[in-house]
């Protein structure tokens, strides 16, 4: 008992890590490929190749004045932006990271906790974020902060919508609500995308809204609300909210190559003959290269597609998303039916 | 009107396709375009240490030149002064000693000669209009400085130094086009 615990806290604070390491990297990622798409070198002054610009950037944002409006509520609002980073960092429990690992004849299971009801966990979690988002816009009593965190939790409950809809026809095909079940599921290339096209899209462009990113950035877009939800924010405050950003960025990424790219699992890597634990090790990096994947696309697209407008926004999430998410989980329920 | 270039598109306001409606054939378009310039040769390149090639003929600081046995070239006529359209060049004549003859080439020398390097456009034209090819524009940029006082340059700076190994070269300026113009010149003064 004593040993599953070590070995779970040991896991948890390795994911914790990983997951503050990744998106601190993304930062500079995020940085050279919007260089790249614009002809330009990006930040390359910070070390080699600028690989020490998030250390800079975090530095500097921990030196920088913490300044609190005097009309703010204090307790919610430094309770805002740890909220944001408290759930973002709480939803890689549940993610399975790569097949068991076999130590002096014990099995170790890469995920942190097997909930049989996985994926509502995630959709639990991932709903309290808007939360944190909400209490700072809240707290720091300014228009445009409240003007950021109104869009904030209107945007995120209509996407949630479609996006719960467009994962019940995978919950339907698997007949399994937890995550390493669908991942075992989708072994060699069995992946849910081949099948599901229409759900994965529906997912991913919920995905870019439930993490605020462009075209979706609405609640900070700068044009319009100077920082939106955070614009009273400065110092590490602020880095919370940017920095849980990149975290969800990183985790939706790791769902969406679990729901739908079959997570760890790649064609062929269990017909090498690999032992136990390398087989492990390569099917987690095969998992971290999905998530870099879907980690381009996020940056790709945000640096190609302006914003939507408002209504837009609205439009597109409870005219379009919802009723092809709706269509697309009938569709899934008559195939069942007629595979019976 | 004759639309002015090819990229120009009436605007109208058709009701979209369904296609168009979708957005999404135009979303890949988008990023089709963006990832085509991921691979592209970048517009910007690391300042310090790669440094942008200049042409030969740049145009940059002056230099007032001294003629083969170090004398200087520069006889305050004026002529640069009056052909500058930024008015930025100001002398002062004076006349040669005897005795001075090793220092100055004709008669009539400039005792001060300066140009303010936040007037001047480096145009060039000081160089056509000089009659006795003593000024020229170099590779060499204007350093940039905390006061505006400092950029009026004198002739201790704009002047080329005296020893022959640290002469400034200038040949790459007087391109075959340049000598002959120089040589159409109504008046030959530099005979």
């Amino acid at each position: 008992m004593a040993t599953f615990l070590i070995y779970k806290v040991l896991l948890a604070s390795v994911i914790l890590i990983l997951s503050l390491l990744v998106a601190m990297y993304s930062t500079l990622i995020e940085r050279k490929v919007a260089g790249w798409f614009q002809d330009r070198l990006g930040p390359d002054r910070a070390g080699l190749w600028g690989l020490l610009q998030p250390l800079a950037d975090g530095i500097k944002l921990f030196f920088k004045e913490e300044f609190m409006p005097n009309t703010a509520d204090k307790f919610l609002y430094i309770l805002g932006p740890s909220l944001t980073m408290f759930i973002a960092c709480l939803t890689s429990a549940v993610i399975p990271w790569g097949p068991d690992l076999i130590v002096n004849g014990k099995t170790y299971s890469l995920q942190v906790a097997d909930v049989n009801v996985g994926i509502l966990y995630i959709f639990a979690i991932v709903s309290i974020g808007v939360y944190g988002i909400m209490i700072g816009g809240w707290a720091s009593n300014n228009k445009y902060s409240l003007l950021g965190a109104v869009r904030a939790s209107s945007q995120m409950i209509s996407y949630e919508l479609a996006m719960s809809l467009s994962i019940i026809s995978i919950v339907m095909m698997t007949g399994s609500l937890s995550m390493r079940e669908i991942v075992n599921q989708q072994a060699g290339l069995h992946w849910n995308i081949w099948v599901q096209p229409l759900g994965f899209l529906i997912f991913l462009i919920c995905a870019f809204a439930e993490t605020n990113r462009s075209p979706f950035d609405l609640p900070e877009c700068e044009t319009e609300l100077v920082g939106g939800y955070h614009t009273e924010y400065s110092s590490m405050k602020l880095g919370f909210y940017l920095f849980s950003e990149y975290i969800n960025m990183f985790i939706s990424g790791a769902v969406m190559a679990t729901l739908f790219l079959g997570g760890y699992h790649f064609p062929f890597i269990d017909k090498l003959g690999l032992s136990q634990n390398v087989f492990a090790a390569v099917s987690f990096l095969i998992f971290f290269l999905k998530i870099t994947f879907f980690g381009f696309i996020f940056m790709w697209v945000r640096w190609t597609l302006p914003r939507f407008r408002y209504d837009q926004l609205m439009r597109l999430g409870w005219k379009a998303l919802i009723p092809l998410a709706i269509f697309n989980v009938l569709i899934t329920g008559v195939v069942i039916l007629i595979n019976k | 009107m004759e639309p002015l270039t090819k990229k120009s598109r009436l605007v109208s306001n058709k009701k979209l396709s369904l296609l168009e409606k979708i957005y999404l054939p135009a979303i890949f378009n988008g990023m089709w375009i963006t990832v085509s310039h991921l691979f592209r040769r970048k517009a910007t390149i690391k300042y310090p240490e790669v440094k942008r090639e200049f042409s030969e003929i740049y145009r940059g600081q002056h230099v007032l030149k001294r003629d083969d046995e170090g004398r200087e070239r520069c006889t305050a006529c004026g002529l640069c002064a009056v052909a500058c359209p930024a008015e930025a060049i100001t002398m002062v004549a004076a006349e040669r000693k005897p005795g001075e003859e090793n220092r100055y080439r004709e008669e009539k020398y400039a005792a001060v000669y300066e140009i303010n390097m936040l007037r001047c456009i480096f145009c060039g034209l000081c160089e056509e209009a000089c009659p006795k090819e003593a000024i020229f524009l170099t590779k060499r940029t204007v350093q940039s400085e905390f006061d505006r006082d400092k950029f009026i340059y004198g002739k201790d700076i704009l002047l080329e130094p005296f020893d022959p190994d640290r002469r400034i070269d200038i040949s790459k300026r007087q391109t075959p086009g340049v000598l002959e113009f120089k040589k159409d010149k109504r008046h030959l003064h530099n005979k």
